[in-house]
């Protein structure tokens, strides 16, 4: 473990220094357009820290936490030292130098586009540059994963994997195919057009490539988390995994069905066919397949671990189960907002109901509740199961752990119900200001100002996740056993081939790419006069 | 371990695998592309391979019963785009400079109006383009301009916007402190309008609009009520048109006082 430490720790503190800012940017846009605050009379200040917000919170942030973990899972599910540490450090650097070039003109104004581009919108170039650095680095983490996987069955002909590897990898393999689409959409469309090399752009086309990255990319940031439920809750809490298969197949379902599904994000747009859109729409549903795999394996495991804690009859378990336990706490209360933040996905997958939520402030909600809830504080919980690894100090605060999850889960809870709520009302999302004296949105007005203390709820709670980490420094340091993983019930002896690696999923994953995407991106690239005037940040 | 054997009929995890897959998207695929598409009522398909082109997102010539309705009056012909009039040469502002001296009795000396007409020192060259274009082929009308641009070119129209985008703005003198009416600022978006300051300056600007920032207050109000009325009818979107309708006699008299205040 000693080998990763540094570079570990390295990628979850830079990760959660930008999450610690970004944090704040978010509950100052909450403000600012609800009731409690004056119109600030310039909305380019407002696309400005949206844009921050975003490209942090979504590029950033979840990237390097899962390659950090991605890191960590490599030493100690392999037993041994990480191959490519000095890549490994090469990964980080070009992702932190990309952040910083991406963040620069944002910070001055010249690249309020979203995170999401939103071409024919053009902003500085560097902007985009940055996101790249990003993504390159990321894809050092994709080839290293690769290379330990394959040099240790190299090393171990036939033995199983070791699954939080065989998942750690999966996640990696998403990522790496998923981000093509936005890289594509970067290097080939937008960069020209920012560098000044065109004038015109085909926004449809970089539509159809943005959403090639877009659902997939939900799914990368949910890998730590979920990898997180598989190997790390059912230990720490005394229990057993239900099922190291079953884990397995859910894995590999992501691989398959996370990516082909994208243009379910561009229902309303018009450059794409009515049949994909309904092709990807099944194909969405489908995604909800390994989801309920692995809620139904989680809970089979928790309650293993609470009869194996004495817990009896039909809901005893629930009861015996070490509810003071943060990793407990966190995984239960993430699994809540899975499934409120699941329940609202139904409504965006259905091509007839999403007509009803499309850009409204639903959407909005809807990916803070799942990416900044569901998710997000599994990644808490992980750094809470891990840090002491890395840093050789004791976290003790566990009352503060505790509370930092319950604000973090209760905020969440006030700052997304509500906004999903307005969202059905019928307001709009990406707007700056709102006129809540017009009688016809002013009852939309206490939802909104109840966000904004959701918001402040989550700002309480980000803070004490610092906290508790500063406070691990200054405890006595000791030597942590070594680092152990969930057992499974039957840990597997041998596997079938298929449940070992990864050639069959990843052939499906680019097959099934080609059938729900090659049509319409060859027919954009096909069709002349689809291209429209780019419109520069600032142009004036 | 990897790949040997693994693409094999005899495997059942690649044949269970892509079986199912195949039957999922072929099963989509038939309902999305030829059942669904046939029952919607009133598509006029003309058959099945119609259908699945119109779901594949082909383009598709308009049913001949459709007629495009063209406006009964001239429209615009100017397409703006940010880009048209970038990097004017000395040469092009210097022909400007000469091709408006016919324009000094209103337009004033140094492009500062003491008429009541618009200021043009400054403004943006697309608008300048745009408003020539307009009034030669008839999409603007004014008794006085129309006359005096028949005999321009193209390239005229575009050196004298080059050449009245490079004078000064002596609305760059003012100072910015006056606090925006909420017209200006916020627009009123349950009517459908957007803040004047997001295109015509003071939030931001956008191409083809207007910079109005000490514009005659005069001229400012007659533009939005010749919008209003329809007597205006250049912009090709009924953008100002339906802007201007929906403002109140308030709205109107604080914009035109914010703007020719600056």
């Amino acid at each position: 473990m000693r080998n990763s430490r540094r570079l570990v720790l390295a990628h979850l503190w830079f990760a959660f220094a930008g999450f610690g800012v970004a944090l704040l940017l978010g509950e100052w846009q909450m403000l600012v357009r609800s009731p409690l605050h004056a119109w600030i009379s310039d909305p380019e200040w407002y696309y400005r820290s949206v844009t921050a917000h975003g490209t942090t919170m979504a590029y950033v942030f979840p990237t390097l936490v899962a390659m950090g973990f991605g890191y960590f899972v490599t030493e100690a599910a392999l037993k041994r030292p990480m191959i490519g540490l000095r890549w490994a450090w090469l990964g980080f650097a070009l992702v932190a130098l990309g952040t910083f070039t991406a963040i620069v003109p944002v910070a001055l104004g010249l690249a309020s586009v979203l995170y999401t581009f939103y071409p024919p919108l053009i902003g500085n170039p560097f902007y985009y540059i940055g996101v790249v650095l990003v993504v390159v680095g990321s894809w050092v983490w994709v080839a290293l994963m690769s290379v330990n996987l394959y040099r240790w069955k190299r090393d171990n002909p036939g033995a199983p994997v070791p699954f939080a590897m065989f998942a750690t990898v999966a996640g990696s393999y998403l990522w790496g195919w998923t981000a093509v689409g936005a890289a594509l959409e970067l290097l080939f469309q937008i960069i020209p057009v920012a560098l000044g090399l065109s004038d015109t752009i085909d926004a449809g086309l970089a539509r159809v490539f943005f959403s090639w990255t877009l659902h997939a990319i939900v799914y990368f940031w949910l890998m730590p988390t979920y990898i997180a439920y598989y190997t790390i809750v059912p230990r720490a809490i005394g229990g057993r995994l239900f099922s190291d298969s079953m884990g397995r197949i859910a894995f590999i379902l992501f691989l398959i069905v996370a990516m082909p599904i994208g243009i379910h994000h561009a229902f309303e747009d018009p450059q794409v066919g009515a049949g994909f859109k309904y092709l990807h729409s099944v194909f969405t549903a489908f995604v909800a397949l390994p989801t309920l795999l692995t809620v139904f394996t989680i809970c089979a495991s928790v309650e293993i671990a609470g009869r194996l804690r004495g817990g009896k009859g039909v809901l005893g378990w629930l009861t015996a189960l070490p509810w003071r336990n943060p990793v407990m706490l966190g995984a239960a209360l993430s699994f809540v907002m899975l499934g409120f933040g699941g329940a609202g996905g139904l409504i965006n997958q259905s091509y007839q109901l999403d007509a009803t939520i499309h850009n409204t402030q639903w959407i909005t909600g809807h990916f803070h509740l799942i990416f900044g809830g569901a998710i997000v504080i599994m990644y808490f919980v992980i750094a809470y199961d891990i840090w002491p690894h890395l840093t050789g100090r004791a976290l003790d605060s566990f009352g503060l752990m505790r509370a930092q999850l319950w604000t973090w889960f209760v905020g969440m809870i006030v700052l997304t119900f509500p906004w999903h709520w307005v969202g059905i009302l019928g307001m709009p999302r990406r707007m700056a200001f709102y006129d809540y004296a017009d009688p016809a949105i002013a009852a939309q007005a206490p939802w909104v100002t109840m966000s904004v203390f959701g918001g402040a709820i989550l700002v309480l709670s980000g803070v004490l996740f610092l906290i508790v980490l500063a406070r691990g420094q200054t405890t006595l340091r000791t030597e942590p056993e070594a680092y152990r993983f969930s057992v499974a019930v039957h840990p597997p002896r041998s596997l079938p081939a298929a449940l070992n690696g990864f050639g069959l999923w990843l052939g499906l994953m680019v097959g099934l790419t080609i059938v729900n995407y090659g049509f319409p991106i060859v027919h954009l690239l096909a069709t002349p006069g689809t291209a429209v005037p780019a419109i520069n940040i600032g142009t004036r | 371990m990897r790949g040997q054997g693994i693409v094999s009929l005899h495997n059942p995890w690649f044949t269970a695998s892509v079986g199912i897959t195949a039957v999922i998207a072929i099963v989509a695929i038939i309902a999305g592309f030829a059942w669904l598409p046939l029952e919607q009522q009133g598509a006029r398909f003309q058959g099945v391979w119609d259908a699945i082109c119109s779901a594949a997102g082909l383009v598709r010539n308009p049913p001949s019963a459709a007629q495009i309705v063209g406006a009964d009056y001239p429209t615009t012909r100017v397409e703006i785009i940010p880009q048209i009039l970038e990097g004017a040469s000395a040469e092009s502002i210097g022909r400007g400079a000469t091709l408006a001296l016919r324009c000094t009795m209103c337009h004033g000396a140094r492009g500062m109006s003491q008429a009541d007409s618009p200021n043009l020192a400054g403004q943006s060259p697309l608008t300048i383009y745009k408003q020539l274009n307009d009034f030669k082929t008839g999409a603007r009308t004014s008794a006085v301009m129309v006359p005096l641009v028949a005999d321009l070119g193209d390239a005229d129209m575009r050196d004298l916007a080059a050449y009245y985008a490079y004078l000064p703005r002596l609305a760059d003198h003012y100072s910015n402190t006056d606090p925006r009416p909420r017209i200006v600022a916020n627009g009123a978006p349950m009517r459908g309008i957007a803040p004047c300051g997001a295109c015509h300056g003071d939030l931001d600007s956008k191409a083809g609009a207007g910079w109005l920032r000490g514009q005659p207050a005069v001229y400012l109000r007659a533009q939005l009520e010749a919008f209003a009325t329809g007597a205006r009818r250049n912009d090709i979107g009924e953008q100002m048109r339906n802007v201007a309708r929906q403002m109140t006699a308030a709205e109107i008299d604080a914009a035109t006082e914010f703007y020719a205040n600056r």
